[in-house]
């Protein structure tokens, strides 16, 4: 054991997908089906991601999962060029994105199908799904046509 | 400045003792050996003996290096009445620490508080590993975990450095500003004899010619992963004239939270982080402004973070924090001396626990060749957790 750390911690797994459970699994749900959704408040109509169980306007626990059109800009973004463990290695370097979805919400996730160094901050961009394990798809976005 | 309602709580505390172990990256000792090694210097210093001790505020939690009752248990105190932990705040729980133990001292549950911290970045778990584990602590664990890293978006330099891209798309912040933070903290480091990084300059051009870790982020750009611990007394102000020290007084300190605090894409502003709010409440309570600060020692975790807190701390306006580092302005001799010691980025990371100790150190004007002249006031800031601040303004 080593004495030296506090709490336990396990190692990343290499591919480091999300856990399914809860919230999580319903938004990685919808992914598996190809459709981009996230929590709405039924009342009041303030999207929210990460999903939560209360609006944060009008504390209602009423929620849709509202399918967005898949359509957005480039907020900002980082080029990981550094291995971090061993996942995404064979990746590098790939843009690492915030988009802001037309309705809304951001996200974290990668614009592909262009040079990172050709980014630009408030392109437009569209979605696309990548089924990276029979349980997992990452909704991915790639230069808007 | 107009200042109609002093704070009750100005200038009320002080910190009377600080202990440090040598940092090193690997070390054979234990967490908690250290922890009890800082905490024995700490008392030391102060001249007050262990059992004295009736409160201990952990900025960690038992993660820091040891829990209330390992102290209890290894110095002898047999009453403690207070304890606290703010691990939530991540790398702003020593600044906040100060906070929690002003509250103690000056409301009258305590006497004499503890603050220890131990940070074992390289022999222990890696910040990538407890950054998206939910065990830990830290409310951001799940977001990292389910939201950012199945992107590849895992270790802090990655999340933080959308904030340094948003901040260079907005303001034209440039490579060699980033550069110039870490240039400034490698000379300072010159002039400390326990940094990690003295006898190893770097100019500009080494800077530049670094690898790449996260674009807009290069190696130099990244705070170290060192070991060792810190801790550091606080007592009222009334005790501390009993006291060997010159005492250091708190004369004000914040905390602050992003919003929302657990997730960096969907906050209004990306550049608005916990010590926009921390900073005014700080001065406020200390009844000052930025113009009153001698130096800062700053949460610098990465290049671009110290630039955005130097601008939430109001050394400048937002957007002209690039600019505000060049020409040697953050430099000893320059307008604002920053992180004397050299910082996380060339010193060591015990998060700010080894910037607070700096700030005392200056203040006592025991800094030798790297004293900032008739240093009165200086202030230290905290960062961690996705973006939690805090700040403490103290004078000698």
């Amino acid at each position: 054991m080593n004495m030296n750390t506090a709490t336990a911690i396990p190692a990343p797994s290499e591919r480091q997908l999300p856990v399914l459970e809860g919230y999580t699994k319903t938004f990685y749900g919808f992914c598996r089906q190809h459709e981009l959704r996230f929590q709405r408040c039924a009342k009041c109509k303030a999207w929210r991601h990460p999903p939560r169980p209360m609006c944060n306007q009008c504390h209602s626990c009423d929620t849709e999962w509202v399918k967005v059109e898949g359509k957005g800009t480039v907020h900002c973004w980082t080029v990981p060029m550094a291995p971090i463990g061993r996942a995404f290695v064979s990746d590098m370097p790939y843009a690492a994105v915030v988009v802001e979805l037309d309705e809304g919400p951001r996200m974290a996730t990668w614009v592909t199908g262009i040079a990172p160094a050709d980014l630009k901050n408030g392109m437009r961009v569209e979605v696309w799904f990548d089924d990276v394990t029979p349980e997992v798809t990452l909704a991915k976005f790639k230069p808007a046509d | 400045m107009s200042d109609p309602t002093p704070s009750i709580l100005r200038d009320q505390t002080c910190i009377v003792g600080i202990g440090e172990t040598p940092y090193t990256r690997g070390t054979d000792k234990t967490a908690l050996q250290l922890s009890l090694e800082a905490t024995m210097l700490a008392i030391e210093d102060s001249g007050l003996r262990p059992s004295q001790i009736d409160g201990i505020v952990l900025p960690n939690g038992s993660a820091g290096g040891a829990s209330a009752g390992d102290y209890c248990a290894n110095l002898g105190i047999p009453d403690l009445h207070y304890t606290a932990s703010l691990q939530e705040m991540g790398g702003a729980q020593i600044v906040s620490a100060i906070e929690s133990a002003v509250f103690a001292l000056a409301s009258g549950t305590v006497n004499y508080v503890l603050v220890p911290n131990c940070s074992l970045f390289y022999t222990g778990a890696r910040a990538r590993d407890m950054t998206a584990n939910p065990n830990t602590g830290l409310q951001a664990a799940e977001t990292i975990r389910d939201y950012y890293r199945p992107f590849g978006v895992g270790a802090p330099p990655q999340h933080y450095a959308w904030m340094a891209q948003r901040h260079m798309h907005l303001y034209g912040t440039t490579q060699e500003q980033l550069g110039a933070v870490a240039v400034a903290m490698r000379k300072h480091a010159q002039l400390h004899p326990g940094a990690i990084m003295r006898g190893k300059p770097m100019t500009m051009a080494d800077y530049m010619a670094s690898k790449w870790v996260t674009w807009p982020y290069k190696l130099f750009d990244c705070s170290l992963e060192t070991d060792g611990a810190g801790a550091f007394i606080m007592t009222t102000a009334e005790r501390a004239k009993d006291l060997r020290q010159t005492p250091v007084y708190v004369s004000g300190v914040a905390s602050g939270h992003p919003f929302p605090p657990h997730d960096i894409p969907n906050r209004p502003d990306i550049l608005k982080i916990g010590l926009d709010f921390a900073a005014p409440r700080a001065y406020a309570m200390a009844g000052m402004s930025p113009a009153d600060i001698d130096f800062a020692e700053i949460y610098d975790c990465f290049t671009g973070q110290t630039i955005l807190q130097i601008e939430s701390a109001g050394f400048c306006k937002k957007g002209e924090g690039g600019p505000f580092v060049e020409n040697g302005r953050i430099e000893l001799g320059g307008q604002l001396p920053v992180n004397t010691h050299g910082g996380l980025l060339s010193h060591a990371h015990n998060t700010s626990m080894n910037h607070a100790i700096e700030a005392v150190v200056q203040l006592r004007h025991d800094a030798g060749e790297r004293q900032v002249k008739d240093a009165e006031i200086g202030v230290v800031t905290g960062w961690g957790g996705h973006g939690h601040g805090s700040m403490a303004i103290l004078r000698r």
